[in-house]
């Protein structure tokens, strides 16, 4: 692999890391499937494109991708929580919408950002033009937000979220609005989507209506190829696996396409995906397995012996 | 002494290996999904770079790469090339062209299939594209299509048109059409399917509204002509295409180039680049040939009449 072929995969990965972390919070901390994000990615990078040509700040138009992202999520969660539409559903119908939607925002279906200034504009600047400038500034975007995140949800409204998606029926008797959760955590996760698309559009230099396609699928591979490496533990730990696993899957990716040596190309990467997912799953059951297999030989083993009573 | 002229044997060896390396050009190649319009313009390119001289494995290191639909994936593929160093890039459809254009450098890219390069930023001008990147645009005369249509069809008013909002090029051919057919006389009555799926039923929406349909070149549509094409027949509402290949699966007519000869010429413009031609100055080419292909079993299930004279015309008659 190139150094060329390791920036593109740290630049994707990154990008995908905050794709991951939106969701995690979805299908991980709600449990609810949210299909929203296939959308909410290209309207983060239309809305920031609009923004950028028309000459809005750089900064200022990522910020208005992030915000657009989130009101997808507003929107999927209201047909959830208050219109009773089935959350698989509400999710698809969001999604559907937004394709005509994000057509309408952009006015036509591909938006060139060349030569236009972007956020990564300032860092170029500064590394004079290294190839890892783009990686830097996304690494600086995903750090923060992992740990905006991390802090956000130790928080009382963070912890109630997760009380919520953990267990409606306690969390009600907690006093928790599982409806309210369920609006925070979508409107959090799409945002968290709509940056990762307004950024993919000014790293690529493009806005395009089809940038969105499988971005779920991506993300959720990503979700569970850092649960099966680092584990889930803590919630700390699980957002850097969101990290993790979306470098790990783009560095595969970059290993397929490079790929001589493994006779990999890039029309095996869907079935190299659906391998990986379906590995790292079996990998976490078996590990639990057998963690659960020590415990029992540990307590069957080391068990103070009962004295039965009377004697 | 013996040992020096060993040596000496083994660096010009070693020499004249490396010169014979240096010789082979690396061309490396990427289109954003496999597709029977696009893998016509790579053969066309991969032969027309043969032809100058370039062969695949003896003269020329070639690296094909297709993203697979997906945009990210388009953007690693970019990168990877910019790593491997080859001497000349190569795009298919115009995302790709933009994802290498983002990465490439100095390295000239030609790109191909591309309906309006200046639009999506690829070139300053048709002439005179200004940097390291030119190729072909697939935009071709509409003129002469709706004159087709007006002498099949001369009681023609309205012409309806199937295509997919979300592709550029489409959206570019159909702002083109609606100034031709001013024109003409006529009036473009849009539909749009924004899926393969979807193309039957944009195209029976149109059934009473329109008096034939024109289906541009657009890779959704052209995926489900079958559709269309049943639509047409049971509608008797005769179905025109803009690509030579739709006429063989079912449309009356096209006056179309084929993606294949597109492709050649892109080839021959990058073996020119190879050659040491700049590309800043090379001007985007276009196919001005136009082949008239004619189907006459769809045209009588259409009640369409094709008069003698068009057929002697025709560059392909199927009956």
């Amino acid at each position: 692999m190139t150094l060329f072929a390791l920036s593109g995969a740290l630049e994707a990965g990154l990008i995908f890391g905050l794709v991951a972390m939106g969701v995690y919070i979805s299908f991980r901390l709600l449990h609810l499937p949210d299909l929203t994000v296939d959308g909410s990615f290209p309207l983060g990078g239309a809305a920031t494109a609009v923004a950028i040509v028309s000459g809005m700040n750089p900064f200022l138009a990522t910020a208005l991708g992030t915000v657009a992202g989130a009101a997808a999520g507003l929107l999927t969660a209201v047909l959830s929580v208050r219109l009773k539409i089935m959350s698989l559903l509400a999710g698809i119908l969001t999604m559907v919408a937004l394709y005509s939607i994000n057509l309408r925002v952009m006015g036509r279906p591909n938006i060139s950002l060349f030569g236009y200034e972007t956020v990564f504009s300032p860092v170029q600047a500064l590394f004079g033009g290294s190839i890892w400038s783009n990686a830097v500034m996304l690494a600086a975007i995903a750090i923060v937000a992992k740990l905006l995140l991390d802090w956000f949800l130790a928080t009382e409204i963070g912890l109630a979220l997760r009380a919520s998606g953990e267990n409606p029926t306690m969390s009600t008797a907690h006093a928790i609005d599982n409806d309210r959760m369920v609006i925070v955590g979508m409107v959090l996760s799409n945002g968290l989507v709509g940056l990762a698309g307004s950024v993919f559009a000014q790293s690529q230099g493009v806005a395009d209506v089809s940038l969105g396609i499988g971005t779920v699928v991506v993300g959720l591979a990503a979700v569970i190829i850092g649960e099966a490496s680092l584990g889930t533990s803590r919630i700390w730990l699980a957002t850097l696996g969101c990290l993790v696993g979306a470098l790990l899957y783009r560095l595969l990716v970059a290993v397929a396409l490079g790929a001589g040596a493994l006779g990999l190309q890039a029309q095996d990467l869907n079935l190299v995906t659906a391998v990986v997912v379906a590995f790292a799953v079996c990998a976490s059951r078996a590990r639990q397995v057998a963690r659960g297999r020590i415990k029992c030989w540990v307590v069957a083993r080391f068990r103070p012996r009962q004295v039965p009573p009377g004697r | 002494m013996l040992l020096r002229a060993l040596v000496t044997a083994a660096t010009i060896g070693l020499a004249s290996s490396l010169a014979a390396a240096k010789d082979v050009k690396t061309v490396a190649l990427t289109y954003i999904v496999d597709h029977p319009a696009i893998n016509a313009v790579r053969n066309g390119i991969v032969d027309a770079l043969g032809d100058a001289g370039y062969v695949d494995g003896k003269t020329m290191k070639l690296i094909v790469q297709s993203a697979q639909g997906s945009m990210p994936t388009q953007l690693q593929i970019a990168k990877q090339f910019a790593g491997e160093k080859p001497n000349l890039m190569v795009a298919i459809s115009t995302p790709s062209a933009q994802a290498l254009q983002s990465t490439a450098g100095a390295t000239p890219v030609v790109f191909s299939a591309v309906t309006d390069p200046v639009g999506a930023k690829l070139v300053a001008s048709m002439e005179k594209p200004g940097a390291n990147v030119t190729g072909t645009s697939d935009m071709q005369p509409l003129g002469p299509t709706l004159q087709l249509i007006k002498s099949l069809v001369p009681s023609a008013k309205r012409i309806g048109v199937v295509y997919n909002g979300g592709e550029a090029n489409s959206v570019s051919q159909v702002q083109a059409l609606k100034r031709e057919a001013g024109k003409e006389a006529l009036e473009i009555i849009e539909s749009t399917a924004s899926q393969s799926a979807m193309v039957g039923d944009a195209a029976r929406s149109l059934v009473g509204r329109v008096d034939a349909i024109l289906l541009p070149t657009d890779s959704t549509v052209i995926s489900a002509v079958e559709g269309v094409v049943s639509v047409g027949q049971k509608a008797k509402l005769p179905i025109f295409a803009s690509d030579t290949d739709s006429v063989t699966r079912g449309a009356v007519a096209a006056l179309g180039f084929n993606y294949y000869a597109l492709g050649k010429l892109s080839g021959k413009m990058a073996a020119d680049i190879l050659g040491g031609s700049s590309p800043s100055t090379m001007a985007v080419g276009t196919l001005q040939t136009q082949d008239l292909y004619l189907n006459i079993k769809s045209a009588v299930a259409m009640g369409v009449e094709v008069p003698e004279s068009l057929k002697a015309s025709a560059a392909k008659v199927i009956n």
